[in-house]
């Protein structure tokens, strides 16, 4: 079984369905949009500031707040493109096909990943120039020091938010459970333990905890112990345990 | 060709399938029968890698499942229709299945035109009739002109056209010397489609047979004779010897009697006969006769329900059993004690 065979079927599956367009257009419209309206609010709130956060003033996150939003559509198509497979009974199908379970999972997480990379970079250049250009006088430059670095990190948070959603629902094999459970968390429980002190020593180390640290280019006044691409790299490592453990899932289980 | 042998599924305690050992052969059809629960999907989904077995194995051309490069073009398969993303239409859901074994894209416009559902092709599946969804699991099924084909019950729920469509397509490509292997509860289908008969029940096999012979054991034909005289009827037969059963009806029952010579004797000996006729247990008898034991929802009704009222009256004498099975009991013995 050719590895080429099972990507082009994968790529086929992944554009002829209807949610993987409303899905990843509506991460990018919901991350610029909101990341257009808070960098207006913010530039008009620029002067009522502290004196501390006019300090710490980072314009580059700034832009990018939509994705805490926008993440969610991101979560959406990632779960929809495993979980389909088993809430249509598509999955028994697509294994008769392809009876090597690792070449199917991989293949179709690939395939989805290069889409969302593609969809997420995409998105966070515009969202960051559609947000400079709201700052006024308060604007980041592309070709300011970490800025470059942030815009790209923001094209791979996303991809990455997709990819662990796709483990997840690998695990699950239910969308509605996935979403009924990564929605939640993203949305509200991983904030949570971020903002509450007894927790927040636990919560950053949560994957988009962690692999928000990217979008910053001024470093907070916090003692957190990793940097950019140190997040990244915890976020990557919550990545590749939800997919091993999709896999291994996948491989155990009866269809 | 398939090969099974002892293959086993157990599900904790319960037992779905249990050490089936048989062959299915290519150039004709081989119809897999039993009644609803016997571990029939459970067994295709075996065949085809899904499910993992819990001890024995199955073998496709002597090769295991994962083994095969490109299985669609060994063996295609229908195990559920519904298995498919109503999203996606009939091509595409055909394209991707094409694509990911190497089939050329042609031949997707050929499988669809041969199902007759090319008017239809760029639909969502989603809207499909039941008909339609079927005559897609079977397009995907031919899509790598497989040398074995497999359905799961292809017939349920769809109409007498579609119905004939299917035996005529099961009977073509056996004779075009390909494997068939199909599943269904109903007898009286398989006796219409099938050369050969796999016959399990609560995941044991009852009986691997070739039609013919099934029929040969299983069909008794006998000759009902009533008469008012009925001592001396029995008299003037038993003188004759011939073997005769009393029915509690108060009729006699002659097994494979000629009606010709009960009449002939008969009437030698002055007798009125009511009634001579010659009679012929269904197959969907013997086959419930054969699976009774095995049947694991029995209807425990009180008055005989629509599911039994469908069963015709059993006869006192018991079809010899095929060989290698215990006689079973008569079918509905258990639902009188509940």
């Amino acid at each position: 079984m050719a590895a080429t065979q099972v990507l082009r079927s994968e790529w086929t599956k992944i554009r002829s369905v209807a949610s993987t367009v409303w899905t990843l257009s509506l991460a990018t419209l919901v991350t610029v949009a909101l990341g257009l309206l808070i960098s207006i609010v913010s530039n008009n709130e620029f002067d009522n500031m502290s004196r501390n956060d006019r300090l710490t003033f980072d314009p580059t996150f700034i832009s990018f707040a939509g994705m805490t939003l926008g993440q969610l559509a991101m979560i959406v198509f990632g779960v929809l493109v495993v979980g389909n497979e088993y809430s249509t009974g598509m999955i028994r199908t697509s294994l008769s096909a392809v009876p090597q379970r690792g070449t199917f999972l991989f293949s179709k997480v690939a395939v989805a990943a290069a889409l969302a990379l593609a969809v997420g970079m995409i998105t966070s250049f515009v969202t960051f120039f559609v947000g400079q250009a709201a700052l006024g006088t308060h604007r980041a430059s592309i070709s300011d020091p970490g800025v470059l670095r942030a815009v790209i990190g923001g094209g791979l948070y996303m991809t990455l938010i997709t990819v662990f959603s796709m483990g997840v629902a690998a695990m699950l094999r239910s969308p509605m459970l996935s979403l009924g459970i990564l929605m939640p968390f993203f949305f509200l429980i991983s904030n949570i333990l971020g903002a509450v002190s007894a927790t927040k020593k636990v919560g950053r180390y949560l994957p988009d905890q962690a692999g928000s640290r990217i979008l910053r280019v001024v470093t907070p006044l916090d003692d957190t112990p990793y940097g950019p691409w140190g997040g990244l790299g915890i976020m990557l490592l919550w990545v590749a345990a939800a997919l091993i453990g999709g896999y291994a899932l996948l491989k155990k289980r009866d269809a | 060709m398939i090969e099974l042998e002892g293959l086993t599924k157990r599900y904790g305690e319960k037992v779905a399938v249990n050490n089936l050992t048989f062959t299915v052969r290519p150039g004709i059809v081989t119809g897999f029968l039993g009644p609803n629960g016997a571990g029939k999907s459970t067994t295709m989904r075996m065949m085809l890698g899904l499910d993992r077995p819990t001890a024995g194995d199955v073998r496709i051309d002597g090769q295991h499942y994962d083994r095969l490069k490109d299985p669609l073009k060994y063996i295609g398969a229908l195990l559920d229709a519904q298995a498919m993303h109503g999203g996606r239409s009939a091509f595409n859901h055909l394209l991707c299945l094409a694509q990911s074994n190497g089939i050329p894209r042609a031949r997707v416009d050929e499988v669809l035109d041969t199902v007759g559902l090319t008017a239809v092709a760029r639909k969502k599946a989603k809207g499909f009739s039941l008909g339609m969804g079927q005559r897609l699991g079977i397009a995907g099924a031919l899509l790598g002109d497989p040398r074995i084909l497999m359905f799961d019950e292809p017939v349920n729920g769809l109409d007498p056209e579609g119905i004939h469509w299917i035996r005529n397509l099961m009977k073509t490509l056996a004779s075009q010397g390909r494997t068939v292997f199909v599943s269904s509860h109903l007898m009286s289908e398989m006796a219409l489609t099938a050369d050969h008969l796999v016959v399990i029940g609560q995941g044991r096999l009852l009986a691997d047979t070739s039609m013919a012979e099934f029929i040969r054991r299983n069909s008794r034909s006998y000759v009902r004779v009533r008469s008012p005289q009925r001592e001396r009827l029995l008299d003037v037969l038993k003188g004759a010897g011939i073997t005769v059963v009393q029915t509690g009806s108060g009729a006699l029952e002659v097994d494979d009697g000629q009606p010709e010579r009960i009449g002939e004797l008969a009437a030698q000996h002055q007798l009125v006969l009511h009634e001579l006729s010659p009679q012929q247990a269904s197959l969907e008898e013997a086959f419930m006769r054969l699976t009774a034991e095995s049947v694991e929802y029995h209807a425990h009704t009180e008055a005989p329900g629509p599911g039994l009222a469908a069963v015709p009256p059993v006869s006192p004498v018991p079809p010899v059993p095929p060989a290698g099975t215990d006689p079973a009991p008569r079918w509905g013995g258990d639902w009188k004690k509940g």
